[in-house]
């Protein structure tokens, strides 16, 4: 038997009763684990259909699984919850310490719904809970300061997490994110945008307490074993030493890091924003998420003269990873890191999705150089590739929305190119920014089909790399997709980051499981992803998820990638067995 | 006998393993049982405190504990006895670097008991066993 212990309560809040309360959902977590598999329930459960994403109708559901709070690595929470920026189902992932304190206050999951009809930022403290006026709170510029006074006045330090939003949430920017822990972020679709229609500024999740297992010895050798594995391992290091930036150069010479929204693939300036470059010139500190000893998240030291004042510096702290350094560097034609870096900080800021706000503004900037906007439409804001005054106070316009435009770009290339033109331009997926691999075409599948829209999906990018000089069959390309897509439901259940993944193997996972009382064989769990990967698809569809009304950019199309030119038949035929396969799956029993 | 030590603070990356691994002594996952505590001295950026037992040769816990439930133990620091203490929290409220966690569930302190169990899961080589 599952020992789910707390780990099967779920704790709904309703924002516009200001009441909460407990059930108890052993059915589901011993069903689906925990994490996505349980929140896709959840939310199939609550969420009315076609509700609008920016009314109290929307929900959203957070999940944690049962290896969080007893394995390492284990340190991500899943977020699911109807997009404000694809009007589908939106799912985001955040590490920080918000699965650790969610599922230590004794909780699987929570649930948030209605709408506070005043600013309220909620604090969960174990078994209470606090509903508190944020109206003080409200249209602080900086997510950093929202922080840094509900730090000062919540317990729980270091035990804690602080998710919030900025500006950009407020202003129900349809990408806008939550913050937490200052470094971490549930990102790309907008869950941001939607605490901001719920009038909620901020979570805080506090909580210690221990969690049992069914057989103390067998849990304390699988940890071990676990751990010696990620600590040991040379994949795990290159996270620690250099992080996912690693990846600027080396994608730059294969000929795949999108550049100056993907005119090029490569970037001549691509060594100046390396993670090498920025690891040797302006690394200051390397921090983990709770539970993980690898440690990849790394800020930057950015020393800023004040020019009044000799001898006087303002000093900030910048957390850079390799997506941001693709779209708000590469893409907008990067020099030098400080630009980049001063952009960065300014996004985090204000509350905004790096990746989507980098490919937004890589897109005005072409519209407007083709004439496509104007400069009025701009409100005179002169943006040109690697000018990042400019691209910081665009990013401030996007938050305050003075134009039409600006409003337009609050809700993404594709609406905006719809609205202004440039659609040929505007690299946009099923309504979300491409991520930054221009690797070939599994990558751009995985855009457009994948069953979450953020995190790499299936990581297309990895098999295109894998396969360079090969051609595979369309139909074989979207089977491996699948393969390792509904593997990642596994993962994403239990909930671990996905950058222990080559850690947590089926074996391992099954070794790992059954301390905690799970006997599930490597079969089952591969059968388990693909019923939570089934579940997934048919509440997107339910929400208006068309499979068969997806388009491809022009632009993909016209710079070569390390496959050389994609070939729009290809893509076309590919497309047409991402559709296929997503209709015999969701149309399967059980 | 040996402490428990920390050797260099800026080091330290906030990743808990101590922490967790400090719970796992007695075989259950989370906090609770912990008896070290990791927090950020205000936003990660600025870096971490780590609050472990300095093993105080001359107990400030020991010494208001109405009884005596905690004991000198050799080479410094103390032992709970368990049964003879009421839960008062005099211990943690005395001990001025925090360093005497609280046990929510038994409502009874956590004392370290310097064994160096977490050292080993300290991949950044922060804690260590002093003799
Ligand atoms: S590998 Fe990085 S992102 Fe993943 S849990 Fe560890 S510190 Fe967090
Ligand atoms: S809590 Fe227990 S050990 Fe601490 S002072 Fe009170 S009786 Fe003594
Ligand atoms: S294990 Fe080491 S690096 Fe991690 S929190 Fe503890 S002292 Fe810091």
């Amino acid at each position: 038997m599952a020992v789910l212990g707390s780990l099967s309560r779920v704790l709904y809040i309703d924002l516009t009763g200001k009441k909460y309360w407990v059930e108890d959902r052993s059915d589901l977590f011993e069903e689906y684990l925990g994490g996505v598999g349980v929140a896709v329930k959840l939310l199939e459960e609550e969420l009315p259909r076609n509700a609008d994403p920016l009314e109290p109708e929307n929900v959203i559901v957070l999940a944690v699984g049962p290896f969080n709070g007893l394995y390492p690595t284990a340190s991500k929470t899943v977020a699911l919850f109807k997009s404000p920026h694809t009007g589908n189902l939106g799912e985001s992932h955040a590490g920080g310490r918000s699965a650790i304190a969610i599922r230590l206050a004794g909780y699987g999951a929570i649930v948030i719904k209605g709408a506070s009809d005043l600013p309220v930022w909620v604090s969960v403290q174990g078994d209470r809970v606090f509903f508190r006026d944020a109206r003080a709170l409200w249209g602080m510029t900086s997510s950093h300061t929202v922080g840094r006074i509900i730090r000062e006045v919540e317990p729980g330090s270091g035990l804690r997490t602080i998710m919030r939003i900025g500006r950009a949430g407020e202003r129900m920017v349809s990408y806008a994110n939550v913050i937490t822990e200052t470094y971490r972020h549930f990102g790309r679709l907008g869950l941001g945008a939607v605490f901001g229609s719920k009038k909620l500024k901020a979570l805080v999740v506090t909580g210690r307490s221990s969690i049992p297992v069914a057989d103390r010895k067998a849990y304390r050798e699988a940890y071990d074993k676990i751990f010696k594995l990620i600590v040991e391992s040379p994949l795990m290091k290159k996270y620690h030493d250099i992080g996912t930036p690693v990846n600027v150069l080396h994608l730059n010479e294969l000929g795949a890091l999108p550049s100056i929204n993907l005119l090029q693939s490569r970037l001549e300036t691509a060594g100046r924003i390396s993670g090498e470059y920025l690891a040797e010139k302006y690394l200051g500190r390397r921090v983990s998420c709770a539970h993980c000893p690898v440690a990849c998240i790394h800020l930057a030291v950015l020393r800023e003269p004040y020019e009044e004042e000799p001898y006087f510096y303002k000093t900030t702290f910048v957390g850079y990873d390799y997506e941001p350094i693709y779209a708000l560097g590469a893409m907008l034609g990067a020099r030098e890191p400080e630009g980049l870096l001063k952009l960065i900080d300014v996004v985090e800021a204000y509350g905004l999705d790096a990746m989507t706000t980098g490919v937004v503004l890589a897109w005005a900037t072409e519209a407007y150089k083709r004439g496509v906007i104007t400069r009025e439409d701009l409100g005179g804001v002169e943006l040109d590739w690697g000018n990042y005054e400019a691209y910081i106070e665009a990013a401030k316009r996007i938050v305050e929305q003075p134009t039409e435009l600006y409003k337009a770009m609050a809700r993404g290339v594709m609406y905006a190119s719809e609205r202004f033109g440039g659609r040929d331009f505007a690299l946009s997926f099923s309504g979300n920014e491409m991520a930054g691999y221009h690797t070939g075409p599994a990558a751009y599948l995985t855009y457009a089909f994948g069953a979450r829209h953020s995190h790499l999906d299936s990581a297309g990018y990895s098999l295109d790399q894998r396969t360079i000089g090969k051609s595979l069959p369309p139909g074989e390309v979207v089977n491996r997709l699948y393969e390792e897509e509904a593997w990642r439901q596994v993962l994403s259940s239990l909930v671990v980051c996905f950058f222990a993944r080559e850690i947590y193997k089926p074996e391992v996972v099954a070794e790992a499981l059954k301390p905690v009382g799970f006997d599930l064989s490597v079969d089952d769990l591969v059968k388990l992803g693909k019923k939570i990967f089934r579940e997934k698809y048919r509440l997107k569809i339910r929400e208006g998820f068309n499979p068969e009304g997806v388009a491809f950019p022009k632009r993909i199309f016209e710079t070569p990638t390390p496959h050389g030119l994609l070939s729009p038949e290809y893509m076309e035929k590919a497309k047409r067995e991402y559709v296929a396969l997503i209709k015999r799956v969701t149309a399967e029993q059980g | 006998m040996s402490r428990l030590v920390v050797q260099d603070v800026n080091k330290c990356v906030g990743c808990m393993s101590c922490m967790f691994a400090c719970s796992r002594r007695f075989g259950e996952g989370g906090l609770a049982k912990s008896a070290i505590h990791v927090a950020s001295i205000g936003g990660v950026e600025r870096g971490f405190k780590v609050v472990v037992c300095r093993g105080c040769e001359d107990p400030s816990c020991a010494a208001v504990c109405p009884t005596r439930a905690l004991v000198r133990r050799k080479g410094g620091g103390v032992i709970l006895n368990a049964q003879k203490c009421i839960g008062c929290g005099n211990c943690a409220r005395a001990c001025p670097i925090g360093a005497v966690m609280w046990d929510y569930e038994s409502n009874k302190p956590i004392i370290c008991v310097h064994c160096g169990y977490c050292t080993s899961y300290c991949p950044y080589n922060v804690l260590a066993l002093s003799r």
